[in-house]
């Protein structure tokens, strides 16, 4: 079988969280009753006149510089004309020919290699109104429509053909919304549309240069359908190869339910758009003043708090990248090292059990009931042998669950660690006193029967012994 | 030169259903325009620059601010068909 390779570009649309519309001043607010966010603009009646929300550029500039991007001097807005009625005026307002931003590219980084992936650009447009089915879409006459996001502003980035697999894919959208998120500029969530991925998927014989015959595919929801819906598509294409056949450039939507993609009506006519610039709206001139403004108002971006992790508090790489993937949990960890000098303890407690209870119970990092300063006082009592690592492990459910401090929780529950010599020799005693089978074994040289006597005495204190004080009594009497 | 197969094209995408003799019509007035184009295109415009805008603004921003929405009776007032809050269209697809 031919080897090949898999070519993938994403356009991903963000929607910007200003107060208001793109080109009018009716609220961005998600939801509502359908027809409730709307005014004379944003449904298209005759007369009515865009005008650009400042803000907008704004954003688009400070996400377009956090990307590397090169901001365009010049910009203009174009009408992008078809008949669709998610669109009351037959048209959506967008950038064509002269887009915002160009040339921008991300780091990605994939078992330990980093790669840089190319951004095309970055423009700014108006999201459309939503079409409501009632019943089946195929056999129900009418649409219902709701122009509440009509007008809403998004910008729209297109990586270069630059992804080799979906895994790169899965990757690169991950890492563009983390830095999306650092700027604050969006809410980035999937799963309200905020955040939205169309892939364009090709597969060509290996070592070869020119690109194989396209699709795009549509409706991933979520990271996971995302991954799934390109690796589906990948072997879809080389299959049809394999079997002689050709690739139709063709637009496929992911079908979540049955893990599969499905060809959508033929829309390659369609694509006549009859681009023109938007008479309504004045050309904009982006002064490099105000470009510079934005710049210097960034907050330090992922990859720099990642290198300055490992520079200053010598984490591993790796735990330097899930600390700083979200700016709430670096901002978290940075709040604990402030107070607590052992980061790699501290990234520990973060990356492992926090990060589970956290993922667990569906809680956001800024809503987290164990704040930083309730963390290092846990690893103080840690480090002072008040109580054990397991003990430790029990505290933290509890913290988690109560949002009371360590200190309180071992004194209600009992839990210090018993390091009082004379309490743990009797248990010891009592223990190699029930256990002569295990100490014959351990006088014969089984060292494992060693680990079987301190479980017993752990067991026996539930836990609160302090384990090498245990190891050294038992030694000591065996 | 604008052919009949031409108007077809533009006709499905502007959704609308011709007759042979608009065909006919319209294919003839297209070609009129493109004809027209032909004659502008004689003149010279070297020194001209391509022009999207012919008045002199630039840069006319509003704040984001959220103003008053329309009432959702007069949002829907002029609609031929509702359900509820929404518009009803026919189906596209």
């Amino acid at each position: 079988m031919t080897q090949y390779e898999t070519v993938i570009g994403l356009e991903v649309h963000v929607e910007l969280k200003t107060r208001s519309k793109i080109f009018c001043h009716s609220t961005t607010a998600f939801g509502g009753d359908p027809n409730t966010h709307v005014c004379l603009v944003c449904l298209g009646l005759p007369g009515a006149l865009p005008v650009i929300n400042k803000s907008v550029v704004e954003y688009a500039i400070r996400a377009a510089l956090a990307l590397n991007f090169q901001i365009a001097g010049f910009n203009k807005f174009d009408r992008k004309n078809y008949f669709y009625p998610d669109m009351s005026k037959n048209c959506q307002i967008t950038q064509n020919d002269l887009p915002l931003a160009e040339h921008g590219y991300l780091n990605i980084e994939l078992n330990g290699d980093t790669k840089k992936i190319g951004i095309t650009r970055l423009h700014m447009e108006e999201d459309t109104g939503k079409l409501v089915h009632q019943g089946s879409i195929t056999t129900t006459p009418f649409s219902l429509v709701d122009y509440n996001r009509a007008g809403v502003p998004l910008i729209e980035i297109v990586s270069e053909p630059d992804l080799r697999s979906p895994e790169e894919a899965y990757e690169y959208l991950n890492k563009l919304k983390a830095v999306i998120l650092y700027t604050g500029v969006s809410d980035c969530k999937m799963e309200e549309g905020s955040l939205r991925c169309d892939a364009n998927v090709s597969v060509r014989p290996a070592g070869s240069t020119e690109f194989g015959t396209k699709t795009e595919i549509k409706n991933m929801n979520s990271f996971k359908a995302l991954q799934k819906a390109l690796a589906y598509e990948v072997e879809r294409q080389i299959e049809v190869l394999e079997e002689g056949g050709r690739i139709v450039q063709e637009t496929r939507t992911w079908d979540e339910e049955k893990g599969i993609t499905l060809a959508m009506r033929s829309k390659e006519h369609a694509h006549d758009y009859r681009y023109m610039p938007e008479p309504d709206l004045a050309p904009l001139v982006i002064d490099r003043e105000w470009v510079e403004e934005i710049k210097r108002s960034l907050p330090e971006l992922p990859d720099d708090r990642k290198e300055r992790y490992v520079r200053d508090y010598g984490l591993p790489a790796y735990d330097a990248m899930v600390l700083t993937n979200t700016k709430e949990l670096a901002d978290y960890f940075e709040a604990c090292v402030a107070d607590y000098s052992n980061p790699k303890a501290v990234s520990n407690w973060i990356m492992g059990d926090l990060s589970r209870l956290l993922k667990a119970n569906g809680t956001e990092t800024t809503n987290c009931p164990i704040r930083p300063e309730q963390l290092t006082a846990m690893l103080r009592l840690l480090e002072k042998g008040t109580i054990s690592g397991k003990i430790a492990k029990v505290v933290f459910e509890e913290m988690f669950a109560s949002g009371k401090d360590a200190e309180v929780i071992v004194k209600e529950k009992g839990l210090v660690q018993i390091s009082d010599e004379g309490a743990i020799t009797s248990i010891v005693e009592e223990v190699i006193a029930k256990n002569p089978k295990s100490v014959e074994d351990f006088r014969a040289g089984k060292s494992r029967a060693l680990g079987f006597l301190v479980g017993q005495v752990m067991k026996a204190t539930k836990g609160k012994a302090n384990p090498e004080l245990v190891n050294k009594l038992l030694k000591e009497r065996l | 030169m604008i052919t009949e197969k031409d108007v077809d094209h533009v006709a499905i995408l502007a959704r609308l259903a011709l007759t042979g003799k608009e065909k006919e019509m319209f294919t003839k007035q297209l070609n009129d325009v493109l004809e027209h184009f032909q004659s502008l295109k004689r003149l010279n415009t070297e020194k001209v620059q391509p022009t999207a805008y012919v008045l002199p603004l630039r840069n006319i921003y509003r704040e984001d601010q959220v103003g008053d929405h329309i009432s959702l009776e007069d949002a829907l007032a002029n609609c031929p068909d509702r359900d509820e809050n929404y518009f009803r269209v026919p189906k596209i697809v």
